[in-house]
């Protein structure tokens, strides 16, 4: 019996200790609301400006290009219209080739200097940084925050909330009609709103980005990167000892200790354990703790803590940007001997490479052929075969234009149905009907290769050809 | 054993294998949010569409929504869209149809399901016929190939006669003969030709006469297409086309259409044959 008593125990505490690292390791799992304290400094003012590459968002709809919207991605006809240029569902292999260049951009980026995307330019972060702005301008500070919040509903309180949400809702509004205006005429889309006449894909939409808009960046905030993000995890796991991080310089700063009489204490290391990092942390962790996953290096714990470091009179950077052979006190590889660095800028060469060489050989006109099956060929009454195509000619260009179809292939043989030429509408794929004859003793096999050729009769540099079959009996 | 507290959590008190243990932490908040948010929309949502069975028929939900009802919807949207097409068709003949363009391109596109449904189960879904059944892709036609004459087959349609010539007005050797000379190609130039009345129904030059829908004997289209084209020959001498009194004969007609069909689809009809290819 006290054998096994024993061996129970022991396997109790075994089945305990595998969490014993992680045991004190505290996660916000949203039950409790994050205050992050106002920053101030390069960093603050860097990300303010990366942040601003979402202005964009808001006014890139209104810029016109030939008196159309200068970027248009039209669903409902099927067209991108990006600066005079028209991109149509056969050129969307480039779509593919762009959102493999911004995967490769983002493994670069992370894989030298860590979570830049979500710290500096995800609309997370943005919209987050200036919904907690707002609060704390209508609010106040932390303390004021949370006291506020745990109080009871005084008249201030209503005003104070009233007035934080309905700006919070005025700009998720305009987040809203910002995002469907890249899709339909931004001008237009205003009319029908004020006029309350758009279409209820519209208002759904919109109605979606005000509740997202509230939901992540007035509510959820950091959980949403804790939890909701994939690209949070996916970012972490690309890291490697190379990658630069904001770090906390352990070395310089343990063993850490408050102020005595304004003096640090001797033989303590440079951190006061003021907590300020913690307190301007948007995600609310303590980088202290060393990398983990709720760090977005949003770099404010730099700015934090270099104020405090300049106030002690200690040098700055006790956090700032290290590798983790930094910390170890090995020597940087430079960028371009590590070999990821190289394989993602190949990737991303590639893919570049391939999205320029696709904008600049955007067809202007385009022929496909499918040959009339059912029957394959036809017996006529002079001897000769006639096969059936349907000949489908793609416009890309904003005019509507006369085309000249020629086919070629096999000796004597006539074209029907391209006597005249054909009207192709911009924009538009035509789909023709048109018959070969061939005389019968010129064919030689069962099935022979014909080529079909367009011309534009407007500008004879723009052609398209497309390889299709002659089908004829057994000679 | 009956301790049920664990750093962990509460535990339901049960231990399994020494440490096993069950927690009863309650779900997570926002799973039991989704859970009452879907019950709510099924409550919601039976409400809306027709849902309840009751004693007499089911409960007609609040939006009056109907599976037949959105079809009809659908099928109007359809409707709407072809009528500036189909609202031009009645006053016009299928020869105008067929000058048109946009018309003819429209009822092209449009027509494809009437004659699969009416058409292809003898001509072949793209026109090439079958054993028996002529194609409509060539350029070979019985009874004429424009457009107002494919118009009348398809409307009346076609039944013409050939009287057996086995028998009594051909031995078997003439009938070899002759049809050896159509086989080739040169029946005109054969004396029986003219001398057994042939020349009557198919004309001086062989090629037969429209108006009777009597064959082409000089073209590289066989009227009866079979693996061996002299013996299909042979028997059609021998047994005629349509002659009630041989049981043996060819059967070969087109049935009227006018009483099954408007007379707009016979025009769209007439319009998708002669564009099959063949149209004169």
């Amino acid at each position: 019996m006290t054998e096994s008593s024993t061996s129970k125990e022991s396997k109790a505490s075994y089945s305990d200790d595998i969490y014993e690292e992680v045991a004190n390791w505290h996660v916000n799992t949203g039950e409790e609301k994050t205050y992050p304290k106002k920053a101030s400094g390069k960093w603050r003012r860097l990300k303010w400006i990366t942040h601003s590459i979402w202005l964009v968002l808001f006014f890139g709809p209104y810029l016109r290009w030939n008196g159309q919207q200068a970027i248009l991605f039209d669903i409902p006809d099927r067209q991108f219209h990006i600066f005079g240029l028209t991109i149509l569902p056969q050129d969307v292999w480039m779509l593919a080739l762009v959102l493999l260049f911004f995967a490769m951009l983002l493994a670069a980026v992370t894989t030298i200097a860590g979570r830049v995307y979500c710290g500096f330019f995800c609309f997370q972060t943005a919209w987050t940084d200036l919904f907690i702005w707002l609060e704390d301008k209508i609010e106040g500070a932390p303390a004021k925050r949370r006291k506020l919040d745990t109080g009871p509903w005084t008249t201030e309180k209503v005003r104070k909330k009233s007035l934080k949400y309905l700006v919070w809702f005025i700009i998720s509004v305009l987040t809203g009609i910002s995002f469907v205006a890249w899709f339909t005429d931004a001008r237009q889309l205003w009319h029908d709103l004020l006029t309350f006449n758009a279409s209820t894909t519209e208002y759904g939409v919109i109605a979606l980005f005000i509740a997202g808009t509230m939901l992540l960046a007035g509510k959820l905030r950091e959980q949403t990167c804790f939890w909701l993000c994939p690209y949070a995890r996916i970012q972490g796991v690309m890291y490697d000892k190379e990658t630069i991080l904001p770090t906390y310089d352990f070395h310089r700063g343990e063993p850490r200790g408050r102020l005595k009489k304004g003096q640090l204490v001797e033989g303590n290391g440079d951190c006061i354990d003021c907590k300020q990092c913690i307190a301007v942390c948007p995600t609310g962790i303590d980088i202290r703790m060393g990398q983990q996953e709720g760090c977005i290096t949003c770099s404010l714990c730099l700015d934090a803590c270099d104020a405090v470091m300049e106030k002690i009179g200690r040098p700055t950077g006790l956090i700032r940007y290290a590798s983790m052979d930094e910390m170890e006190g090995k020597k940087q590889l430079p960028l371009l001997k590590r070999p990821r660095v190289l394989i993602y800028l190949t990737i991303l060469t590639l893919s570049i490479s391939g999205i320029i060489y696709g904008l600049t050989s955007l067809g202007h006109i385009e022929v496909k052929v499918l040959h009339g099956r059912s029957p394959l060929f036809v017996q006529r009454s002079d001897g000769t075969i006639q096969n059936k195509y349907d000949v489908k000619i793609l416009n890309k260009t904003t005019d509507d234009i006369p085309i000249k179809v020629t086919a070629s292939g096999i000796e004597g043989m006539v074209l029907k149905g391209a006597e005249k030429s054909l009207l192709a509408r911009k924009g538009n794929t035509g789909s023709y009907i048109m018959f070969i004859n061939a005389p019968a003793e010129n064919i030689k096999a069962e099935r022979t290769s014909i080529t079909f050729k367009i011309v534009n009769l407007d500008d004879p540099t723009q052609t398209s050809s497309y390889e299709s079959m002659f089908f004829a009996p057994k000679p | 054993m009956s301790d049920n507290s664990n750093p962990h959590g509460q535990t339901t008190g049960h231990v399994w294998d020494e440490t096993l243990a069950e927690l009863t932490n309650p779900p997570p908040k926002w799973w039991m949010l989704g859970l009452h948010a879907s019950w709510i929309l099924v409550v919601l949502y039976t409400l809306y569409y027709p849902s309840w069975p009751l004693l007499n028929g089911h409960f007609k939900g609040l939006a009056g929504w109907t599976s037949i009802g959105e079809f009809k919807k659908d099928m109007k949207e359809v409707t709407d869209i072809r009528a500036k097409y189909e609202d031009k068709l009645p006053g016009m003949s299928a020869a105008a149809i067929l000058a048109d363009d946009e018309l003819k391109n429209y009822v092209i596109r449009s027509s494809k399901v009437l004659y699969g449904d009416n058409c292809a189960a003898c001509h072949g879904s793209g026109g090439g016929g079958n054993p028996g059944y002529p194609a409509l892709v060539d350029d070979d036609w019985l009874f004429g190939g424009s457009i107002d004459l494919i118009n009348t087959s398809i409307a009346n349609g076609r039944k013409a006669m050939m009287p057996k010539m086995g028998g009594a007005q051909l031995s078997t050797a003439e009938i070899d003969k002759l049809a050896g000379a159509i086989h080739n190609g040169t029946v005109v130039s054969e004396p029986l030709y003219a001398a057994k009345g042939c020349i009557g129904c198919h004309g001086p030059d062989g090629k037969g006469m429209a108006a009777l829908g009597s064959a082409n004997l000089v073209d590289k289209i066989w009227r009866f297409a079979a693996k061996d084209q002299l013996a299909s020959i042979k028997a059609t001498i021998a047994h005629g086309v349509n002659d009630p009194t041989d049981p043996s004969t060819r059967k070969a007609e087109m049935p009227a259409w006018k009483e099954r069909l408007t007379d707009i689809q016979i025009k769209k009809l007439a319009v998708y044959v002669h564009a099959l290819g063949g149209g004169q």
